[in-house]
């Protein structure tokens, strides 16, 4: 998995509540496996209209924000479907870095395990962000994983992150290495667990 | 004396393999559920050359793209059938059981999980699909996952996770007639927002869900993804214990009274604590459907859309006027003023045989004033339908009656509201686009459903019971 550090990039303002998944990837797309190039599919539907024509009011089609690296979302980003296509979809784009005043759980998970970093931040530096950007839109914005900050203009604030997922992005770790060191200990678990809960298992027709 | 325990506190327990300094800990996953959109993650065992760890543990189900028309004719679409017969050939070749296309026990993973006996009370249950949260109705601990969480567990049968805040939400009171678990949890969510519940495992409790039954309590559930929730549960009591007895994978005979045993101390000690708790009453819930783009964008029938030029808040103000322009309907237009173009009857959240029944006794004698389609949960349920004589119902109302699937909920097989159409839908999200490209969904019950499919438009079905046995 990718690291992630730190990131200068153009920022884009993406300023909708409850984007959900099914906006960032629509399921139609799901059907594709991630070879085939999930970015061009990014927020479809917002980006385009019913006849592919891009909408030029949207965001992510203006001409200083084409090529963000970085978005900044609203509150509960990525709610919804728990389908990972959705970060394929960003990273392939390719954003790296989401700032938001909230993630939705499981889109925080996937994210992570895919090198995409969810950059919580409170409402109101989400909303002076935005304005920031709105005003100056090729303003870079630095995010800065170890210091757990995001510099723009003369403004430095800082965001918060899982201490876990923190390091894990730092470290660019993926869970299955860790977890095969643990064999031995799933292996003792299995065998007590099956003597404590023997209904656990499927029964009957089988 | 011990600590009390909250359900989640005692899920979590008997879970847990090891736990790190920094608080992940691994967990034992007890039944893992997969679908045609698995195959990212089988794609990721081909990459690492790695095997299912627990294949007899793992249990395969087409739902998302199967068709609901013409089933046995070959399939003409071939994405979709690459989808099927992709899920089929990676079952087949992890030797991992199989519910397929052809299968009569298929239909939608939500709904054959519980029926099956597969889903039990203490046990941890993931999907990657994020409705999983429904199996939580039996107890269970149960919860959506992503590709490589899915892979994970695939090669692994464990889950590295944060214990999540724990949340009650209690709703007391009785029901009125005509009011479902849908519009208890659309009520609900709407109380607390789609964010409402982020970070947190609900355990729901109180006389309404008690008074629930296995199924109600599976749509409670099922919606509490919507809230943001990690989890949704209900403790097991003898309603649930009636519903699982003589399930085809639920322990036989003596072993299910031993298990009945263990399953009973499966409830929240008195005096445990929550993160956070919040009370409904039951007997104020009224029919409630949905008018914008999200779960939370929800109301009883009797009430308005909101109108954004009353709307002090600026932020709120373009929120409801960006859900107003997608779904085309006037600031402040009242909700029962809303004619529909369709109905849907169907999903993991409302497909099942009392969520047909309760669409049933609404259609009986009564036609449909718009075109609609039926998809039972599952072919046993489409089955126990037809044996009902609910399928004659809906075909005399003018709907159609197909097969079992995802179907029209999230739009993949075929099945699509057409760009600009207005649906009537007992589906789960009514997010732009959900149905189908520029679709236009409004969530309710299915009662409610087959009350707007009678008279056309968003309508009150309590005044469409009179006299009717339900």
């Amino acid at each position: 998995m990718e690291k992630f550090t730190r990131l200068t990039a153009t920022a884009c303002p993406i300023n909708i509540a409850n984007l959900n998944t099914d906006q960032i990837l629509p399921a139609r797309f799901l059907n594709l496996p991630r070879s085939a190039g999930l970015g061009k599919f990014l927020l479809q539907d917002l980006r385009f209209d019913a006849e592919g024509r891009e909408r030029g009011d949207f965001p992510l089609n203006r001409p200083a924000w084409r090529a963000a690296e970085i978005i900044v979302g609203g509150r509960n980003f990525a709610c919804g479907s728990s389908r990972e296509a959705a970060v394929y979809a960003l990273f392939d784009y390719p954003i790296r870095c989401v700032i938001a005043p909230s993630f939705a759980d499981i889109f925080a998970g996937n994210a992570v395990r895919n090198g995409l970093l969810t950059a919580t931040v409170s409402q109101d530096d989400a909303t002076m962000l935005t304005a920031t950007l709105e005003a100056m839109p090729i303003l870079p914005v630095t995010v800065d994983l170890d210091q757990q900050t995001i510099g723009c203009g003369d403004r430095n604030f800082a965001f918060s992150i899982d201490p876990v997922r923190r390091t894990r992005l730092l470290n660019g770790w993926d869970d299955i290495a860790l977890t095969e060191s643990y064999r031995d200990r799933i292996a003792a678990f299995k065998t007590a667990d099956r003597a404590k809960r023997p209904w656990a298992m499927p029964g009957g027709a089988g | 004396m011990d600590e009390a325990l909250t359900l989640f506190d005692k899920l979590w327990a008997v879970h847990e393999i090891a736990r790190r300094d920094d608080g992940e800990t691994l967990l034992w996953v007890d039944r893992h559920y997969i679908h045609e959109g698995s195959f990212n993650a089988f794609s990721q065992l081909s990459a690492r050359g790695a095997r299912v760890a627990e294949p007899g543990l793992t249990f395969g189900v087409a739902d998302h793209y199967v068709p609901t028309r013409g089933r046995g004719r070959a399939l003409d679409n071939s994405n979709i059938a690459r989808m099927v017969s992709t899920l089929s050939t990676n079952a087949t070749a992890s030797g991992i059981s199989l519910f397929g296309l052809d299968d009569p026990r298929q239909g939608i993973v939500h709904v054959v999980g519980p029926e099956q006996g597969l889903t039990l009370p203490g046990l941890l249950v993931v999907c990657g699909d994020s409705h999983t949260s429904t199996h939580g109705a039996l107890g269970a601990w149960a919860f959506g996952i992503g590709a490589s969480e899915v892979a994970h567990v695939l090669m692994t049968q464990t889950l590295w996770q944060r214990k999540p805040s724990r949340m009650r939400i209690t709703i007391d009171g009785h029901f009125a007639p005509g009011v479902a678990a849908k519009d208890m949890v659309l009520a609900i969510i709407a109380g607390i927002g789609a964010d409402g519940a982020t970070g947190h495992a609900i355990e729901f409790s109180g006389a309404a869900v008690r008074a629930l039954s296995v199924e109600g309590r599976l749509t409670l559930c099922n919606m509490s993804i919507e809230a943001g929730a990690r989890c949704g549960m209900v403790a097991p009591d003898d309603t649930t214990f009636d519903y699982l007895r003589g399930r085809p994978y639920a322990p036989q005979g003596a072993a299910f009274d031993r298990a009945v045993e263990e399953w009973s101390a499966l409830t929240c000690d008195d005096g445990a604590t929550f993160d956070k708790e919040i009370s409904f009453d039951a007997a104020a819930i009224a029919p409630i459907v949905t008018w914008g783009t999200s779960p939370q964008d929800a109301l009883p029938i009797d009430a308005s859309v909101p109108d954004p030029a009353r709307e002090p808040d600026a932020a709120r103000a373009k929120y409801l006027r960006d859900a107003l322009d997608y779904m085309a309907i006037k600031p402040g237009r009242r909700l029962a003023d809303i004619s529909i173009d369709r109905v849907f009857i169907g999903s993991c959240t409302n497909a099942r045989i009392e969520d047909l029944r309760a669409a049933a006794a609404v259609l009986s004698g009564r036609v449909s004033k718009v075109p609609g389609l039926v998809s039972p949960g599952s072919s046993l349920v489409k089955r126990q339908a037809e044996e009902e004589g609910l399928d004659r119902v809906f075909r005399a109302a003018g709907l159609e009656w197909a097969e079992s699937g995802c179907s029209m909920c999230v739009g993949i097989n075929g099945d699509l509201v057409a760009p600009g159409e207005r649906c009537a839908s007992t589906t789960n999200r009514n997010f732009r686009g959900r149905q189908g490209p520029g679709a236009r969904t409004h969530l309710m019950s299915p009662a409610m459903v087959a009350a707007a499919a009678v008279t056309g438009r968003l309508t009150d079905v309590r005044p469409l019971l009179a006299g009717r046995k339900i």
